[in-house]
């Protein structure tokens, strides 16, 4: 690794005061750090944001599921409350990379990171949450920017997610066996302001499939799907899977999330 | 350069130490406190020898600064059996002992790491099924191929741990 300083604010004030124009928080570190070791990333002072005691936890607040931005993949997995009002959430969050990497790595910093393969940008995007950072709040659908790019400003913290509770989801990912990311991942749900149908790691963000989301609101069955089709243009194409096999995929795997959804608990 | 002085417990005892920010808790492990259990078998993070326990949780400690440990409670391979209070003739914890019993290792680069995680799967599912064994081994890579044994060995220790839970002597050691 390039040499770096290192900080661990106290406080959230601590945290903006220290932050630079070539700093970089550090949540979990799950991305951040490999990717320094291997010196694709380089940055001059890190701020360790894991004091910040308030940034971890679930709670149930009117409605909704919020997680801060600090809480790792494990707690939202095991989490009770997000068990038994979002169980797809947590499922989701029980199939990221590996259960070492559960232990570590944020919600706030995977989609902070906007990995295009990440499976929390689907439950973001699919769920209709809301990332509220020290400054605003920011909805699912105008949060993510394309590859690696949100809609967060240089210095702006994530400090929580809120989740409204659907009334049914699931989330399946067509997984990279060696990495886990989703070569395809779908988050399906039957949410309160209609249907939402959220596809991660097909293309250089996660997105929103219509045409799905209308078939599904006339019937939530699989079948609903038969037939349609997701165009493949622009979509990834790479070693993993060519941009036709993804659009393929995108149907297979969001007609059994469908399924997934369908059955209850 | 920068320096940081980190205090934390390693297998117990406490450590006070400088570090450089960008030394990793593994390299802090095995060069300034020469607990060289802990393997480094890929640098991408993605092989799992380097698997420690952090305030109880398997970690991967090649994935982690030394600095971040501050105030931390770390248990590595070499602390184990101790932590565990798992004693007996054998001196080894029941997933070391189960890891020696079914042959869950060949060339034993990756049992270091197998064993951390294995520990903390059977803490969180006591009664693991052989699915839930493997899924739960999916960080760590045996380079070997010997996962058959491995997987043999954490249900073996699993049904050692239900039957003797840690802190308690079983009989036949």
């Amino acid at each position: 690794m390039y040499e770096f300083d290192y900080e661990r604010p106290q406080d959230l004030g601590a945290v903006l005061k220290a932050v630079d124009a070539d700093s970089a928080f550090l949540a979990g570190g799950m991305t951040l750090l490999p990717t320094m070791k291997m010196r694709l990333a380089r940055r001059s002072r890190l701020i360790d944001l894991s004091a910040l005691r308030e940034l971890r936890g679930v709670r149930v607040a009117a409605g909704k599921i919020e997680i801060g931005a600090m809480t790792p993949h494990v707690e939202v997995q095991d989490s009770p409350e997000v068990r038994r009002l979002i169980p797809g959430l947590a499922r989701l969050a029980g199939g990221i990379g590996d259960p070492l990497v559960r232990n570590r790595g944020t919600i706030g910093g995977s989609i902070a990171n906007s990995d295009p393969a990440a499976c929390y940008p689907a439950a973001v995007l699919g769920l209709g949450a809301t990332v509220v950072t020290n400054l605003r709040e920011i909805p699912g659908g105008q949060f993510f920017k394309g590859m690696f790019a949100t809609a967060l400003a240089p210095g702006e913290l994530i400090t929580h997610v809120s989740f409204p509770v659907p009334r049914r989801c699931a989330y399946l990912k067509f997984r990279n066996p060696a990495s886990r990311y989703a070569v395809v991942g779908v988050m399906v749900a039957e949410a309160a302001d209609g249907m939402r149908v959220a596809v991660t790691g097909a293309g250089p963000q996660v997105f929103r499939v219509a045409a799905f989301e209308q078939a599904l609101a006339k019937k939530f069955a699989p079948e609903a799907l038969q037939g349609l089709q997701v165009p493949s243009d622009g979509l990834n194409d790479d070693m993993h899977g060519s941009a036709d096999y993804r659009a393929s995929l995108i149907g297979v795997i969001a007609r059994r999330a469908v399924a997934l959804a369908a059955v209850p608990g | 350069m920068m320096q940081i002085h980190v205090s934390c417990v390693v297998n117990g005892a406490p450590i006070a130490a400088e570090a450089e920010p960008r030394t990793l808790l593994v390299d802090f492990l095995r060069n300034t406190l020469r607990l060289t259990g802990t393997h480094v078998g890929c640098d991408t993070s993605q092989c799992g020898a380097c698997v420690v326990h952090l305030n109880g949780r398997a970690i991967k400690s090649c994935s982690m600064l030394a600095v971040q440990a501050e105030g931390a409670d770390i248990t590595t391979i070499e602390g184990l059996a101790a932590k565990s209070g798992a004693v007996g003739r054998t001196g080894l914890h029941p997933m070391q002992a189960a890891f020696r019993a079914q042959h869950g290792l060949q060339c034993g680069f990756c049992t270091p790491g197998m064993i951390m995680t294995a520990v903390e799967l059977v803490t969180r599912n006591p009664n693991p099924s052989e699915a839930d064994v493997r899924a739960g081994l999916e960080g760590n890579l045996c380079r070997c191929t010997g996962y058959h044994n491995i997987v043999k060995a954490v249900l073996t220790a699993a049904a050692e741990m239900r039957s003797a839970p840690a802190g308690t002597e079983s009989a036949h050691v």
